[in-house]
């Protein structure tokens, strides 16, 4: 199904990447020939076949319920554009 | 066990300005897993921590870093879910639900959408004796708590703390199986006790451990009865959602604001548009949430970092044989087995620390009694001064040794009121204190009947009234009571009263 | 005598064991090629104090108990997190990231006292098959046919680059549809993705985790033995990671074949393949048939639908995984205009953030996952994915050991010469590889030739899942018959 730009529009704000709206239509083709593509699948029956969880089945590892980790809020702020007073800063939000 | 049985109550009804309305509720109860650790890092839970100090790479959604389940939040999940009586589903597996927002590192909570780990239960909601609402509990999942923005630290930025980003929640659905702000707040009290016998989650609705998200709709008398009958929810009217919900007092006022502001848009002619809603409890109004406005598209797919969470039926089996005696069988317990009014094995059973300390002073003793004086004696004077069970100066032990002198007949019980007063305040051997302070009965017969000779002598008139009105005779066993200083017992006092003025 | 950087991992080690080569010596030699080697664009990151240190402490632990890679100077991939070392993904969102932490893999290559000559440049967030995409902008192939710059291939194009420019003994890639494969082809040299699970992701930026593994980029077979073995083993720290011992892959390059069974499936066949390809394909069998090998034709019915579902299922999982980055924590942060909220932050973050192939890939994952879509996009994919993996399954089910088929459908392309084509025909350069990560299959490539223009062509070798061991084996004797010994001549 080929995408509009309207759809084009809907996409890039749910992934949230500012896309002009000049450029709508251009990236609605470019995505509508990506999905056409994918049309393909359709061929396929499917019909009884489970999708794929995991491509190498294994048992989940677990972890024990012991703290071993965390008390690091220097490293984990290191990278950060905006700290403040050991928070991340943001530009304000409203709930 | 005692088999009780409940009778459902009848729906709260709403008058309107033009007809008659019901309220349907359905919640979704995310309870904090009383773990140590995160459900999928190292990092600590514990509340109150220096900002971003509980946190690990894996928390802040480093590039990276990957996730690895916590097995004792599953257990607790498990555990939880048979506590609830609940199907537990032996292969679960977790989904990513994708949006953003600053307190979600990833971009994603990881979840349990489509196939979680405990299914189906019910919990019994009692209203009053001998009536009760069954609320169906739809499924269980386990999920990752968001972290926590601070919005008032400046006026331009908003704040960042991870420190709860990822600890393990339960999210508890139930079907919308609740009719009135009261059965809200009695379903929630309800879980909330299970969940603290099972010890899967503290319910400290203060620190954010027990939070709730009440889905409110109205409906005409009989629209229920229909959905009840066919499960199909077009039967309903459409229902918003109040988010976050973690006082008792505020659910109440938020349910009933929420049922009038549907009710007036109803009979405005207007309809119900579906949405999120935030209880402001200043102004006691919910209002629409703006940042959850925009339609969501969660995009749930399956977790690749994560395999489907497999578990063994043998597991369960260990599990549930650890399991606890729930309220619900406790109390019938306490009231076949000591003989108590379903009222007493409620205040008793509410919470562990108190059921346990109740069992400790009534086994072997008299049931009753010993429920009378942990209620009223006991959690009087704690609730008065502000204490909890667990502060308690007085032990189980000492309680029961005041019993036990009272069987004796060793004290009155108005000496064994001024025992606990010295046990409370000092401590001490129940027995040796009363020792120690004279409080002992006078069972002696000759001082008794020295003293009630002497008022006999010393008023005739008293005699002659009692001997026309027996009610009248009481006077005489107060007066010796008074002359021996209270250590007479008052039933030997009685007896000899009766007998020396011949009534 | 070689210069010192132009040595295998092998001869290095064995030259170092006997002290007729030192560590620091080893390290200088390739530092040098590395600086001589800026027109390949290779490095992005040169860290030579680290390296010098790492080589001091090598030879102070030299002997005959050091272990394979002690000393032994690697590039590692900017996917890779280094700790304090800059690791951004060939991405501008990532500008200026420095991880507090170290990758399993970088960890395990540094405890078996590996040397870290500095980070490779690659396709952005490991998505294009040239190269192209990387904000530092491309590796130059060091192969020419004429005066064109050729693309190395992608994702790992600087890995292969320096690897095949003798920059570095070896180097970390990472194949998520073929990464480590076609770039190894284009450049003539060998890279090998192992089974999934095998070699752990932590520390590794995640594009597609369920396709995603980090393999070695060498100049030999033997070579990829040797560093596949210290990369590899289980980690805690990944649940997808394989609790399974690590074979001696370098003991199992026996060089026997004789009796085993090499399939040849036939929808590898592709209308209007290259004569040359088609030429070296059949050569491949030629060899591997000399050495004692049975070759039998196989199908693979599903071939055709991997492509396609590998493009739903790798945007799907990126679109995801790449929504950490947000410019909250780390990276990047656009500047906001006066009434800027939070979503504008993220919106231009993202926008000004990633590149090109990288918003078009997270935009067709949010497609594809998105409500109505989900169960004929992603769910279908999932389960031909199911299908494509039961071919293989049933082919070695029916005895065969290993597959043999063309690593790409070309030679080395040029630089830009893809860059008005449609981004389908670019994915078509995945078309022989990205089937070995849908299924989780260990697959190496190995040069086996030239083109007409004298341009490397390489051929696959797929294994059994965690039979990497037999694997390096069939490749280390197509490597051996081939007798593919080219080097590009040096114009850097």
């Amino acid at each position: 199904m080929p995408i509009d730009t309207d759809t084009a529009r809907k996409v890039a704000k749910l992934a949230r990447i500012r896309v002009e709206e000049t450029d709508l239509a251009a990236l609605a083709q470019d995505l509508s020939g990506i999905i056409g593509f994918m049309e393909q699948l359709n061929e396929v029956d499917v019909t009884g076949v489970e999708p794929m969880t995991s491509v190498t089945p294994m048992r989940l590892a677990r972890r024990n319920d012991v703290v071993t980790d965390g008390n690091i809020q220097a490293a984990v702020l290191a990278n950060a554009p905006d700290a403040r007073e050991g928070f991340f800063a943001v530009p304000k939000v409203v709930e | 066990m005692l088999d009780v049985t409940y009778s459902p109550p009848k729906p709260k009804v709403i008058a309107g300005a033009r007809q008659d309305w019901e309220l349907v509720i359905g919640m979704e109860i995310h309870a904090q897993v009383a773990s140590n650790a995160k459900l999928f890092s190292g990092a600590s839970t514990q509340f109150g921590a220096e900002p971003n100090s509980n946190v690990a790479f894996v928390d802040a959604a480093m590039p990276g870093m990957l996730p690895v389940i916590n097995e004792f939040c599953v257990e607790l999940a498990v555990r939880t879910g048979l506590g609830l009586k609940a199907a537990i589903n032996l292969r679960s597996a977790f989904d990513r639900k994708n949006y953003f927002y600053p307190d979600l590192p990833q971009g994603y909570q990881i979840s349990q959408l489509y196939h979680p780990i405990v299914g189906e239960g019910e919990v019994l909601v009692e209203l009053a004796p001998g009536v009760a609402r069954l609320v169906r509990i739809e499924r269980i999942h386990l999920e990752q708590d968001a972290g926590k923005s601070i919005h008032d630290m400046d006026p331009t930025q908003s704040f960042v703390d991870f420190n709860r980003t990822g600890v393990a929640l339960m999210e508890i659905v139930s079907r919308p199986d609740i009719r009135s702000a009261e059965e809200a707040t009695a379903y929630v009290t309800k879980l909330r006790q299970i969940l603290r016998y099972l010890g899967t989650c503290d319910g400290n609705m203060q620190n954010g451990n027990l939070r709730a998200d009440v889905n409110v709709s109205v409906c005409p008398p009989g629209q229920y009865e229909k959905f009840q009958a066919t499960q199909d929810f077009s039967h309903l009217g459409t229902r918003c959602e109040i988010k976050n919900m973690n006082s008792m007092r505020f659910m109440t006022q938020a349910i009933d604001y929420e049922a009038r502001r549907q009710i007036a848009i109803l009979e405005d002619g207007g309809t119900i548009t579906q949405e999120t809603r935030l209880y402001d409890p200043d102004k006691g109004e919910t209002r629409s949430m703006r940042s959850k406005e925009e339609a969501h598209d969660y995009r749930y797919f399956p977790d690749p970092d994560l395999l489907p969470l497999e578990i063994e039926q043998a597991w369960v089996d260990d599990i549930r044989a650890s399991m606890p005696e729930l309220p619900d069988a406790k109390k019938a317990r306490f009231m076949s087995g000591f003989g108590l009014t379903d009222y007493d094995a409620n205040v008793l059973t509410a919470d562990l620390e108190s059921a346990g300390f109740f069992e400790a002073v009534a086994q072997g003793r008299d049931g009753k009694q010993a429920a009378n004086w942990v209620i009223n004696e006991l959690f009087g004077r704690l609730n008065k001064e502000g204490l909890t069970i667990a502060d308690t100066p007085l032990s189980a032990a000492q309680l029961g040794g005041v019993l036990d002198l009272i069987a004796a007949g060793t004290i009155s019980g108005k000496m064994a009121k001024d025992l606990f007063d010295i046990l409370w305040t000092e401590g001490g051997d129940p027995a040796e204190v009363a020792a120690a302070r004279g409080m002992q009965q006078v069972t002696d017969t000759g001082a008794i009947e020295a003293a009630l000779d002497a008022l006999i002598a010393a008023n005739p008139d008293q005699v002659a009234k009692a001997q026309q009105n027996a009610k009248l005779a009481g006077w005489f066993t107060g007066q010796v009571l008074k002359a021996t200083g209270g250590k007479a017992n008052p039933a030997v006092v009685n007896a000899m009263v009766a007998a020396k003025l011949g009534l | 005598m070689t210069e010192a950087n132009a040595l295998t991992i092998a001869a290095a080690r064995d030259a170092l064991r006997k002290g007729e080569l030192s560590a620091v010596d080893l390290t200088m030699a390739c530092l040098t090629a590395m600086d001589a080697g800026d027109g390949l664009n290779a490095f992005v990151h040169k860290t030579p104090e680290i390296a010098l240190d790492q080589a001091r402490a090598a030879d102070a632990r030299r002997g005959a108990d050091a272990p394979d890679l002690n000393g032994i100077p690697l590039g590692i991939k900017d996917l890779f997190c280094t700790k304090g070392v800059p690791s951004q993904a060939a991405s501008n969102i990532l500008r200026g990231f420095r991880p507090e932490y170290e990758s399993t893999v970088t960890a395990k290559l540094f405890d078996a006292g590996a040397v870290m000559l500095g980070k490779l440049n690659m396709d952005e967030f490991a998505m294009g098959s040239s190269n192209e995409s990387s904000c530092y902008g491309p590796a130059v192939n060091p192969w020419k046919s004429d005066d064109r710059e050729l693309t190395p291939g992608g994702s790992s194009g600087g890995s292969a680059a320096a690897v095949a420019a003798d920059l570095c003994l070896a180097a970390t890639g990472t194949d998520t549809g073929g990464s480590i494969r076609q770039p190894a082809a284009f450049t003539g040299i060998v890279g090998i993705k192992p089974t999934y699970g095998r070699v752990s992701r932590w520390g590794i930026v995640a594009f597609a985790s369920s396709l995603d593994q980090a393999g070695p980029m060498t100049k030999t077979v033997r070579d990829a033995a040797i560093m596949l073995g210290a990369m590899a083993g289980h980690d805690a720290k990944d649940s997808t990671s394989a609790d399974l011992a690590v074979p001696d892959f370098e003991a199992a390059l026996t060089g026997d074949i004789r009796g085993k069974k090499i399939g040849i499936p036939r929808e590898y066949r592709m209308d209007g393949m290259p004569a040359a390809i088609d030429k070296l394909w059949a050569d491949g069998c030629a060899m591997l048939k000399d050495a004692g090998a049975e070759i039998v034709d196989i199908s693979l019915p599903h071939t055709k639908y991997a492509l396609p579902t590998y493009y739903v299922i790798a945007p799907a999982e990126a679109s995801s995984n790449l929504a950490r980055y947000d410019g909250v924590r780390y990276g990047h942060r656009a500047k906001l205009a006066q009434g800027d909220g939070i979503t504008e932050m993220y919106e231009k973050t993202r926008a000004e953030g990633f590149g090109a192939e990288v918003q078009r890939r997270v935009m067709i994952g949010t497609y594809v996952l998105s409500a109505g879509f989900y169960d004929a996009y992603y769910n279908r994919a999932r389960k031909v994915r199911a299908l494509i993996k039961r071919d293989f399954e049933q082919a070695f089910a029916a005895g065969v050991d290993a597959i043999l088929t063309p690593a790409t459908p070309s030679a080395a392309f040029g630089l830009g010469e893809m860059a008005n084509a449609s981004p389908v025909e670019m994915y078509l350069n995945d078309v022989f590889t990205v089937t070995v990560n849908l299924a989780g299959l260990p697959g190496i490539a190995v040069p086996v030739g030239l083109d007409a223009d004298g341009l490397p062509l390489g051929l696959q070798l797929i294994g059994r899942p965690w039979d990497e061991a037999g694997l390096l084996n069939h490749a280390y004797v197509l490597e051996r018959a081939a007798g593919f010994v080219s080097k590009p001549a040096k114009w850097w």
